[in-house]
């Protein structure tokens, strides 16, 4: 039953992600797996707070359109889903994706949910501290509001070892996504440091979706992408020893090259030669990456070695509270009355005694109210900020417009940062490590029939 | 020139860690990249937008190299009260770093 070769394909990048590059990827990728990746480090903190509001509540808020768009095409076709969007309540999800096979007359459908990622009661008794500040757990007892494990591969080949059409887990190392379904398929051995460090090179690649092809890449002058409106997203060719090819649907849009690969290689990773993951310390630092073809990157040398025996836990807590405002000035002396306003609300705070334990005061922005004006020669502005707005008649119809410049992260032009979208309640997110040993992930079933 | 001629950078988030990428056009720009776009360099570039150190990692193979800063967010993304709370802009910051023409004709990937 070993394949010699498998494609996956990488349906989101983040929880907001564009959908119909995934429908694209299951009806012509030619794909035997799709995962999709979709938890960012807070989102399971917030996830958390919506699940004890509400208990079957707390899994990704785009799951059941995701599902609805892929589930139908990948029954048929024999592909099989992974992904972590149970965040806070995997089984919640499972039953809700179990529901949206039995109204599309899917037959019968094996959901399996991994479980116990959940380690909140652990951290909360152990003596444990952040990571990066060295603050005791315990004394930010009463503002914790999760502590999530990042699992690997193990209870997630579990699942794959059932018959289970669809995988859903809360929080795991987001390659072990990528990874588990190689191990499944190709029988790794667990002690393989080379096979699994060039499978976590091959979920790292894969796992932000179109940010590797071309997506989040393109620099008018020098960096080209066509088509980012209809980007592709991603598949990964893995060949029994873990060699890679990086390529995409056919006339979709974006491009898979060298650089974007390079890029992807190296974002959000620090020593490149130690890139810890719950199965495997992974070492990129021999990775070759080559051109084979258009849209087409061979990606070998990814090793590794044996893990550390800790796991990284996202603690979440009620950390603050930050309110933001924002007004615009134009015209002859704008930027004066800009420095005067702040100076004026600067005052105005000490005045009124409004007590903060940091702030920032910017002046942002040169042609959000008028357009590009003639500027007389002067050089082109530092910064710019791009806004759309526009009228709707519902929230849910009103907050698409937003979602769709938010898209622009993974999938527009390169560089772009700091999509507002308004008064919040801030949870904060530190790590601390935990015993693997405290950890025990379990597999629950859930069938649809209909 | 900037290095924007020379190379591409991404950044990423890590907690309060901004990692920064900056990926040469051509191998062979590698070496003076490496001579001009030191740690030190970037460190003294990027002034009190960040207030860590910076580590330099070297990756020959891919004409790349990785700078590593901590104390670079503002606390990190959940807490930041900076406009890019991910510092995902810092990548352009970089790429504005002046360095000696390399004397070689060179033009960037157009």
């Amino acid at each position: 039953m070993t394949r010699s070769a498998i494609r996956l394909g990488a349906g989101a990048g983040y929880s907001g992600d564009r959908i119909e590059p995934a429908v694209e990827l299951v009806e012509r990728g030619d794909i035997e797996y799709l995962v999709f990746e979709c938890l960012a480090e807070r989102t399971i903190a917030l996830a958390q707070q919506a699940r004890r509001r509400d208990p079957e509540a707390g899994f990704d808020p785009l799951l059941d359109s995701r599902m609805r768009a892929v589930l139908g095409a990948a029954v048929a076709r024999g592909v099989r889903i992974v992904t972590n969007m149970g965040a806070a309540n995997p089984v919640a999800a499972a039953e809700r994706t179990a529901t949206v096979a039995r109204e599309l007359g899917l037959g019968k459908v094996l959901l399996a949910a991994v479980c116990g990622d959940d380690v909140l009661a652990h951290v909360l008794e152990g003596d444990y501290r952040f990571e990066e500040t060295g603050t005791a757990v315990r004394d930010l007892a009463g503002r914790i509001v999760s502590a999530n494990a990042y699992l690997g591969v193990g209870p997630i080949c579990d699942a794959l070892g059932t018959q289970a059409h669809v995988v859903i887990t809360g929080r795991a190392a987001d390659p072990a996504l990528f990874l588990a379904p190689l191990v499944h398929e190709f029988g790794w051995a667990m002690d393989d440091w080379a096979a699994l460090g060039q499978g976590t090179v091959v979920g790292h690649l894969l796992e932000c979706a179109g940010q590797i092809t071309g997506g989040y890449f393109a620099d008018p002058g020098v960096k080209h992408v066509p088509g980012l409106a209809r980007l592709g997203f991603p598949i990964g060719e893995v060949e029994a020893n873990g060699d890679l090819v990086v390529t995409k649907v056919a006339g979709s849009g974006g491009c898979v090259s060298a650089a974007t690969c390079k890029e992807q290689l190296l974002y959000e990773i620090h020593d490149p030669a130690k890139y810890f993951q719950p199965d495997v310390v992974a070492d990129f630092s021999k990775v070759r990456i080559e051109e084979i073809g258009p849209d087409r990157v061979r990606v070998v040398g990814g090793t590794g070695a044996a893990p550390t025996g800790m796991l990284k836990v996202s603690v979440g807590y009620v950390d603050s509270y930050v309110g933001e405002g924002q007004i615009s000035y134009a015209g002859t002396g704008a930027v004066a009355r800009g420095r005067l306003a702040l100076e004026v609300v600067r005052e105005r705070l000490r005045i009124t005694g409004v007590r903060m334990s940091e702030s920032r005061f910017d002046l942002i922005g040169v042609d959000a109210l008028h357009g590009a004006r003639d500027r007389r020669g002067a050089a082109e502005p530092y910064e710019v900020r791009l806004r759309v707005s526009g009228r709707a008649d519902s929230m849910h119809e009103a907050a698409r417009i937003g979602n769709e410049v938010e898209t622009l992260y993974t999938n527009g032009p390169a560089g772009g940062g700091g999509v507002s979208k308004h008064a919040r309640e801030v949870v904060a997110v530190q790590s601390v490590l935990v015993p693997a040993g405290a950890v025990t992930p379990s597999v629950r079933i859930v069938e649809a029939r209909s | 020139m900037k290095l924007r001629e020379l190379a591409h950078s991404r950044a990423g988030d890590k907690g309060d860690t901004s990692n920064l990428s900056l990926i040469a056009y051509h191998d062979r720009h590698y070496e003076h990249l490496r001579r001009h776009a030191t740690a030190a360099a970037v460190r003294a570039h990027l002034g009190d937008l960040v207030r860590g150190d910076v580590v330099r990692h070297e990756l020959p193979t891919l004409g790349a190299f990785n700078f590593v800063i901590t104390h670079a967010l503002g606390g990190g993304v959940t807490r930041s009260l900076a406009i890019d709370a991910h510092g995902k802009s810092l990548s352009s910051a970089l790429l504005e770093l002046e360095i000696p023409d390399p004397d070689d004709g060179a033009a960037p990937m157009r």
